[in-house]
């Protein structure tokens, strides 16, 4: 299996995310998608970063993608989104808005915030030039061995979400402002001091989620670890790997040493916990009750 | 022209109360996992669904069918025979939000109408027109997330009928891309048609304070004569950084009753009321309410006040996201 | 709050200290009787409620002594009257006028519960399906007490002659009326 990154999911300073881009193209990566997913008002703060560190991972043997938006609102958005396609590199579509401005015969990859629950709808991006599919994180091992059975006749490659909090919610509305008292169009960029988004507790204390802007997102990095090997018999052809503040290359490192068999995988999830003060792991949504659950010591 | 008011069923019983209580148009579903209100008790089996369609065309309504949850992988055939079901009932339309799903309805029922659910998330003009072009739908259902001006927007760079909620629960989250639900409890509105099933939650009133539970997490805490919430996730209490309290949205519901006019302005065709898991009573009472204020206004006349709080979650309802300063 | 809001009367405390030493043989009987009269005339009522068809549910009018334990078990439904307290999968309390009102379709489930007139404990799901089965069925409880006859009748209707008139309570299906 090959590891790809997701797009940054958080807002951060712009050197930071350069650097982000740098030390990736070291990193034993087959693929990154970078590109902003979240909200369209962050990008200004990176996007005359987007090109070098395009060239940079191009230049490292990487392929690139770019992604679209999530959720795709104003016309300032739609206009962002058409003009994806202008860019040379592939995209990555994470709101179906994007297919409206697909130009003819042209190959894209599907993200993970795209709805792909079943083989007719995996059919129909497939027809559309579909060639790559991240499916969407709460889908089950047993949703995921079907889905990946019937890409493979398709010629389209299956990326299950492997690593990192999980996007769980896009809203209207942004919680970092609502938690500042601004609103969304007076935001002041509430979400930039939470490079990892901001952790939400449950009235009991309990760390239960994650905030980042107007995403929510698990508290807990989901880690398919324990997955491996069967997510490697169904035919998944990627691990997606999201990105975090901290020690990320090295997690690329140890993702990599885990797939060549290098490491079990409690050994790896002792590792990246270690990355991480406090961190918690799940994979319920691979095989547990729930999408909290975790299925390791 | 009269705006049409679209209401909610869970039974039999509530689609004939909506029907008597003046509902243009009644939107229901099959008592399975094909549908986003697919809780105990409630909805249609294919006996009800074909007796509440000529009961409602009897009265001169229509009768809406949602299939709006994402078929599961291994098992379509239990959506597509929704499908089918629902067009063999004689239903005026499905509600669909799966692209698989609105592609098999358009190759095999070409002639049963196709609308395109809240659950797909639909929202801007080139979106909306993608799904008419690929799917032939004829309406869609606006998420929650828009102002009036950008349904304004939507309305002038389409052909497509809008149909937006005004009525009822309120989805913080865009809906169909929200997995919060599934992640506490393993069950979710795309997957099972649920979101903070009951089945998860747990209540305990002790000296006069309520505790809600969902999948374990404690969600609310209320005291003696404070509204008591459904502990559903985004209207739950947490702390993030120094704050604590309803940090995604407060336990309201979506009143945009006084917003009728500006709607109709907007070019909206339809207006919905959620509550299908609600009973026959509210859904009579709802509709009398707005189907008043669509008469209302099509007379010429002032809109009645209104008088539904009490129906509403917490008591307290919001305009949502038809205000921008909701955001 | 709206100026029209109807309050739910409570059963007067003179009255429900009628019921304190009244015998509940002949009342569990007499809603078994009733139940399973219920359960011919609405067969949908037990299909509705599904997985939850042998849950045992506690009904707690909390202004009378006694509890009321409903067992559907699958369409041959048992109902007693306990005093004081007792165990069950799901509970489901509020003033008497509440719960009839509910049975009636004169209130919604949902709005009692947000108000706080409603108190659900337990198994939430299988409250849930037996507020929304009930719902469906459109019960008529003084209707169908009249028409039923049998050794087990004349308490009943003795009882609901009693509360009748004396006590605002909702007895029989309202018409759709301004009820709000």
């Amino acid at each position: 299996m090959e590891l790809t990154v997701g797009p940054n999911q958080f807002f951060w300073k712009s050197d930071q995310w350069a650097a982000l881009y740098n030390d990736l193209a070291d990193a034993p990566v087959d693929r990154v998608v970078l590109g902003e997913v979240v909200c369209s008002k962050r990008l200004p703060f990176y996007q005359d970063r987007i090109p070098e560190a395009i060239s940079t991972l191009l230049a490292a043997g990487k392929q690139v993608s770019l992604t679209s938006l999530a959720l795709v609102t104003l016309k300032r958005e739609r206009k962002l989104t058409e003009q994806l396609f202008e860019m040379g590199v592939g995209i990555e579509v994470n709101d179906l808005t994007a297919l409206a401005y697909l130009p003819q015969d042209t190959a894209f990859s599907v993200g993970p915030l795209v709805n792909v629950y079943n083989e007719s709808t995996l059919k129909w991006l497939a027809a559309h030039g579909a060639t790559r599919i991240c499916l969407p994180p709460e889908l089950p091992l047993k949703s995921i061995q079907v889905l990946a059975a019937a890409a493979k006749d398709l010629d389209v490659a299956i990326e299950v979400w492997g690593y990192g909090r999980i996007p769980l919610a896009m809203s209207g509305r942004c919680y970092h402002a609502r938690l500042h008292n601004r609103t969304k169009d007076n935001c002041q960029f509430a979400c930039d001091q939470d490079p990892d988004g901001l952790e939400v507790h449950t009235l009991e204390d309990q760390p239960f989620l994650a905030m980042n802007g107007v995403q929510t997102l698990s508290d807990s990095y989901a880690c398919a670890t324990h997955q491996v090997k069967a997510l490697t018999t169904a035919g998944v052809s990627a691990l997606r790997l999201s990105p975090q503040s901290e020690d990320f290359t090295r997690l690329c490192h140890l993702f990599h040493q885990r797939m060549g068999g290098a490491l079990d995988a409690d050994t790896f999830a002792a590792n990246a916990r270690d990355l991480g003060t406090g961190m918690r792991l799940s994979d319920g949504f691979l095989s547990g009750a729930r999408g909290a659950d975790w299925s390791g010591s | 022209m009269v705006m049409e008011i679209v209401c909610p069923a869970g039974t039999p019983a509530a689609l004939r109360a909506a029907v008597r209580a003046g509902a243009h148009t009644i939107y229901c579903g099959f008592a399975d996992e094909t549908n986003a209100r697919n809780f105990p008790g409630l909805n249609f089996d294919r006996t009800e669904m074909r007796e509440g369609v000529a009961f409602a065309h009897g009265h001169g309504s229509k009768v809406l069918v949602a299939i709006n949850t994402y078929p599961r992988a291994g098992s379509e055939h239990i959506w597509h025979s929704a499908v089918s079901d629902a067009a063999s009932a004689g239903a005026d339309a499905v509600i669909l939000a799966d692209p698989g799903l609105l592609d098999y309805a358009a190759r095999h029922h070409p002639q049963l109408r196709r609308h395109l659910s809240v659950q797909a998330a639909a929202a801007n003009a080139d979106v909306i027109n993608f799904y008419a072009q690929s799917f032939g739908v004829k309406r869609v259902v606006l998420p929650r997330v828009l102002s009036v001006a950008e349904i304004v927007a939507i309305n002038a760079q389409t052909e497509v009928e809008t149909e937006v909620f005004v009525f009822g629960g309120l989805c913080v989250m865009a809906e169909g891309r929200c997995s919060l639900s599934s992640y506490a409890t393993g069950r979710s509105p795309n997957m099972n048609g649920v979101c903070s099933p009951a089945s998860h939650v747990e209540y305990h009133e002790s000296n006069g304070t309520l505790d809600a539970r969902l999948g374990g997490y404690a969600i609310h805490r209320v005291g003696k004569d404070e509204p008591a919430p459904y502990p559903t996730l985004c209207k739950g209490c947490f702390s993030a950084g120094e704050k604590s309290g309803h940090l995604f949205e407060d336990p309201v519901s979506l009143n945009a009753e006084q917003l009728i006019p500006q709607l109709q302005k907007a070019g909206v065709t339809a207006l919905k009321i959620e509550g299908r898991q609600r009973s026959r009573s509210y859904v009579a009472q709802v509709v009398r309410n707005f189907r008043a204020a669509v008469d209302a206004l099509d007379a010429g006349l002032p809109m009645p006040q209104g008088m539904l709080a009490r129906l509403s979650e917490g008591q307290a309802v919001t305009t949502g996201a038809y205000k921008k300063t909701w955001r | 709050m709206p100026q029209d809001m109807p309050l739910i009367p409570i059963f007067p405390p003179v009255l429900a200290r009628i019921f304190a030493p009244l015998p509940l043989l002949p009342l569990s009987l007499s809603l078994t009787a009733y139940s399973k009269r219920v359960a011919n005339k609405h067969p949908g009522l037990f299909r509705r409620l599904g997985e939850h068809d042998h849950a045992r549910y506690i009904l707690d009018p909390t202004d009378l002594p006694f509890v009321i334990c409903l067992e559907p078990k699958g369409g041959t439904p048992r109902v007693f009257a306990i005093r004081g307290s007792a165990e069950g999968d799901a509970r489901i309390a509020g003033p008497l006028a509440a719960l009839l009102g509910l049975v009636h379709g004169a209130f919604d489930g949902d709005a009692l519960f947000f108000s706080r007139d409603l108190v659900i404990e337990g198994d939430t799901a299988a409250a849930l399906a037996l507020r929304n089965a009930v719902d469906d069925a459109e019960l008529d409880i003084s209707e169908e007490i009249a028409a039923m006859s049998g050794p087990f009748a004349q308490p009943l209707q003795r009882l609901f002659a009693f509360i009748q008139g004396r006590s605002g309570v909702f007895l029989s299906r309202p018409e759709e009326a301004t009820l709000w």
